[in-house]
């Protein structure tokens, strides 16, 4: 789009403001821009999150991948990695690390995906 | 763990760094800004705007007039290392820290952006390093042995962005990186990272920020090296700031820690103050909560490493006018090359020696609350605050992306239609953001969102007790890699370079990596620019260097003049043991200077010879006040300068002088030794020659050469009073031997 600098024509919407109020109008529109932003952010997740999460949980950057990769492929990704493992572990009496490396050699996916069949409660 | 620290005569020794990093755990977490002193004193003045002084380092050329002080300015100064070998950068991080630098940053391989997940191990980068948790272990444990040997924190910085944000941020909480480049705008318009994605993730990466109480720099300033016509993108380039500003302060990074990365937009010839000064006022009235992380201009720059430093000067004259809390130094060379390690350091001085300088300034003047400047200001908010406004009539961020808002060269509201233009289903990652389920949880600290680990009878106030904590906590969770590639590692590069890890017994120079052999050469050719590019390369081809390539042109005239500077490689090593070295001079002590004056009283006559109006060298070795030669009771007769070699050796005959003491400055021509041989010709022809002590020195005087024209002695660069002394005295005992005296 082009358009010619009609800067002092739009301007009549902030011409009246002291400088404290086109101050404060200034944040308000920025924190407006960003408000959906920060919203999308608590609904959704991505790969880098999860893998970040895993990384936290005491996996090396490849095994996080190799996790994450399969939650995605299983459509478990939703739940969150962390939980997948987690919870495995705690089905299966297994150490969380352990449950992890498992599902790194592609063991105990389908244990995985029937966890979270369903919605059983916990 | 090592027991290694570094030794203040020994060099830097990687191998010890690298040694045993499995175990290593980084000190400290958090950044760090420098401790303002108030009425500082140091040697013979007074600072208004430093901060406290370091343990060790390396002053300012000119310091040793002044007691060897090394005032450090208020900011935190950058600088950015990043050779692409990483273990050769450590080293440069040593040197930039001696100069002033307590903020390294280090620039990622290219293409790393794109890489989803960490890279491990230590592969060789282009125009960066690729940032892995070996490389940033390593530095950071050299990091703090440096710091304790300077005696100031240092601050280690890297970038959180590209499609592995999250992960990186993890990484470097976890190793201790205390600074960060962090915004999900720099994702979206240069790296065509998908903007769903870029701001999911951003969400994640500034938690990990926040908890490891990093500084945050934003990627605005690239907005201003991308637009065709920088000024113009000024209005735009505060809203970029309010983003990731705002964004990142809701996300819980305390706006103390959030820096907003600004560069005067424009540079010389454009009358870059008058444009740049409105700007950086605007943007610290609103924005005065956060803090400043001042850019240089590297829009504009070229090859000529003197130009970009001016302008980099007039940046920092902003600096002072307005504020900064983190000082940038871009290294004059960027324009030619990846920075060599000579740049990275003139970078740092020229910020400290700058700020140094104008210190005070503003106890002086002020800006004018009215007029041109306030104006222009007010007037760039205002259109500021219009841009957001259609943002936000235009559905909000995304769409104005999709809708080339950024970075066209118009000033909005001014369109050119040149803008970059993202969707929001393009781009990389597209399409890899999932909606989380009711049960979603994650048992980790610094989880943007909620963790939801209640449904497992967690607690929310510390989710990652349900697991016994995460790597945050227990850092001894950390699943270190070493290497991944046989080939492409550091063990493998240090073992083809052995021969020359630094100490031992080869040398070659060195402009960037261990032993890559690189000089430069400065030429000026009578000739028009062609034909002084091809003779400078047939030049360098003649002196056996390999690899030549012209890095800077410069017409001097278009037909009478041209400056070449060119980059080759010399093909052959140095073996340390065989250079001739020239012994520090000896040195008497101040006592026996001083007894044996008493036993004899010596009268010396002292000028600057020729046509030559340097005082200053001479008087350094003569005044007492400088520690010069007056203070062992030597009787010095000044002449002044631009002193005639005749006058000087007929003062001497007069006074009956013990010697002669001749200083020459100006070198062009061989002038100095003509002047010298003159003075030991004119002294043979009035018989004195044998009984009198002749002693020249300047800048470029070589011992040898002075020797070699007449003199008894020469003393160059770096010589002192007692020096001086110690020749002559010894000089004496001779002479007195020989019955000469």
């Amino acid at each position: 789009m082009k358009r010619q600098d009609d800067y002092k024509v739009r301007r009549q919407s902030v011409a009246g403001l002291t400088d404290e109020q086109l101050e404060q109008r200034f944040w308000e529109l920025a924190n407006k821009l960003v408000d959906p932003l920060l919203q999308m952010g608590v609904e959704y997740t991505s790969p880098a999150i999860e893998r970040s999460v895993l990384l936290r949980m005491g996996f090396s950057s490849i095994e996080a991948k190799a996790i994450v990769d399969g939650c995605i492929e299983r459509s478990l990704i939703g739940h969150g990695a962390g939980n997948v493992v987690y919870r495995l572990a705690k089905s299966a009496g297994m150490e969380i690390r352990d449950a992890g490396l498992a599902l790194v050699e592609g063991r105990l996916w389908d244990d995985a995906e029937n966890l979270f069949k369903g919605g059983e409660d916990r | 763990m090592s027991d290694y620290r570094l030794a203040p005569d020994k060099p830097i020794n990687v191998a010890e760094i690298l040694d045993d990093l499995e175990h290593y755990r980084p000190r400290r977490r958090g950044w760090t800004w420098r401790k303002p002193v108030e009425d500082l004193h140091m040697g013979p003045f007074e600072y208004h705007d430093c901060t406290e002084p370091l343990k060790k380092s390396v002053p300012l050329p000119p310091a040793h007039y002044f007691g060897n002080i090394d005032p450090q300015p208020s900011p935190v100064i950058t600088t950015e290392i990043a050779s692409g070998r990483f273990e050769d950068d450590i080293r440069r991080m040593r040197m930039a820290a001696h100069h002033g630098a307590d903020h390294i940053m280090v620039i990622r391989t290219a293409g790393q952006s794109h890489f989803d997940g960490l890279i491990e191990g230590t592969p060789q980068g282009m125009g960066g390093v690729p940032i892995t948790r070996k490389q940033v272990r390593a530095q950071r444990k050299a990091l703090d042995m440096i710091e304790d040997e300077v005696g100031r924190p240092i601050n280690y910085h890297s970038y959180v962005s590209g499609v592995a944000g999250p992960d990186i941020a993890v990484m470097f909480a976890e190793e201790g990186v205390n600074g960060v480049h962090q915004d999900p705008q720099y994702n979206v318009i240069y790296r065509n990272i998908n903007m769903i994605r870029s701001f999911v993730d951003a969400c994640e990466s500034k938690k990990l920020i926040a908890w490891a109480g990093m500084a945050q720099i934003d990627g605005a300033h690239n907005a201003n090296a991308t637009a065709r016509e920088a000024w113009k993108v000024m209005p735009e380039l505060m809203v970029q700031h309010a983003i990731n500003a705002i964004f990142s302060a809701r996300v819980g990074v305390p706006k103390s820690n959030i820096c907003l990365s600004t560069v005067p937009p424009t540079a010389t010839p454009a009358p870059c103050v008058y444009m740049d000064l409105p700007y950086a006022v605007a943007l610290r009235d609103l924005f005065h909560e956060y803090r400043m992380r001042a850019q240089m201009n590297t829009k504009y720059i070229e090859s000529s490493t003197r130009e970009a430093t001016v302008t980099h000067v007039l940046n920092m004259v902003i600096s002072k006018l307005t504020s900064a809390d983190i000082q940038s130094t871009i290294t004059p060379d960027e324009g030619r090359n990846v920075p060599w390690h000579i740049y990275n350091i003139e970078a740092c001085d020229t910020a400290k020696q700058t700020l140094v300088g104008l210190d005070g300034l503003m106890e002086m003047v002020e800006l004018k609350k009215d007029g041109y400047l306030r104006d222009k200001a007010r007037e760039l908010k205002e259109r500021a605050v219009l841009f957001m406004e259609e943002m936000l009539e235009l559905g909000g961020y995304f769409a104005a992306v999709e809708e080339g808002f950024f970075v066209d060269s118009g000033i909005y509201p001014e369109r050119n239609g040149d803008g970059i233009v993202r969707k929001m289903n393009g781009g990389i990652g597209a399409g890899t953001v999932f909606k989380r389920e009711a049960d979603y949880m994650a048992p980790v600290t610094a989880h943007y969102g909620y963790n939801n680990v209640e449904q497992y009878g967690g607690d929310p106030s510390n989710p990652s007790a349900l697991i016994g904590g995460c790597t945050l906590e227990c850092p001894d969770k950390i699943v270190y890699i070493d290497e991944l590639d046989d080939v492409d590692n550091v063990n493998v590069r240090m073992s083809e370079t052995a021969d020359f890890t630094p100490g031992s017994k080869k040398i070659r120079p060195e402009m960037e990596w261990l032993a890559d052999g690189t000089v430069m050469l400065t030429m000026f050719f009578p000739a028009p620019k062609q034909i002084a590019e091809a003779a400078a390369l047939e030049c360098a081809r003649r002196m056996n260097l390999a690899e030549c390539e012209v890095i800077s042109r410069e017409v001097m005239h278009p037909v009478d003049g041209t400056r070449i500077e060119v980059k080759g490689k010399v093909p052959f090593e140095i073996d340390v043991d065989s250079l001739v070295i020239p012994k520090e001079p000896d040195v008497l002590s101040d006592d026996v200077i001083r007894k044996d004056i008493k036993r004899r009283p010596m009268k010396i006559v002292a000028a600057t010879v020729g046509e030559d109006e340097h005082s200053v060298g001479l008087r350094e070795i003569i005044d007492i006040k400088h520690g010069g030669i007056e203070k062992y009771g030597m009787e010095v007769v000044y002449l002044g300068t631009s002193c005639p070699p005749e006058k000087l050796v007929a003062a001497a005959v007069e006074v009956n002088a013990d010697a002669i003491m001749a200083s020459t400055i100006i070198s062009h021509d061989d002038i100095h030794y003509k002047n010298i041989a003159k003075i030991d010709q004119i002294a043979r022809e009035m018989g004195i020659r044998d009984k009198i002590i002749f002693v020249a020195g300047g800048t470029q005087v070589t011992p040898e050469l002075a020797r070699k024209a007449g003199a008894d002695e020469g003393f160059g660069r770096g010589t002192h009073g007692v020096h001086n002394a110690t020749f002559l005295i010894k000089k004496r005992w001779e002479m007195e031997k020989e019955g000469r005296m």
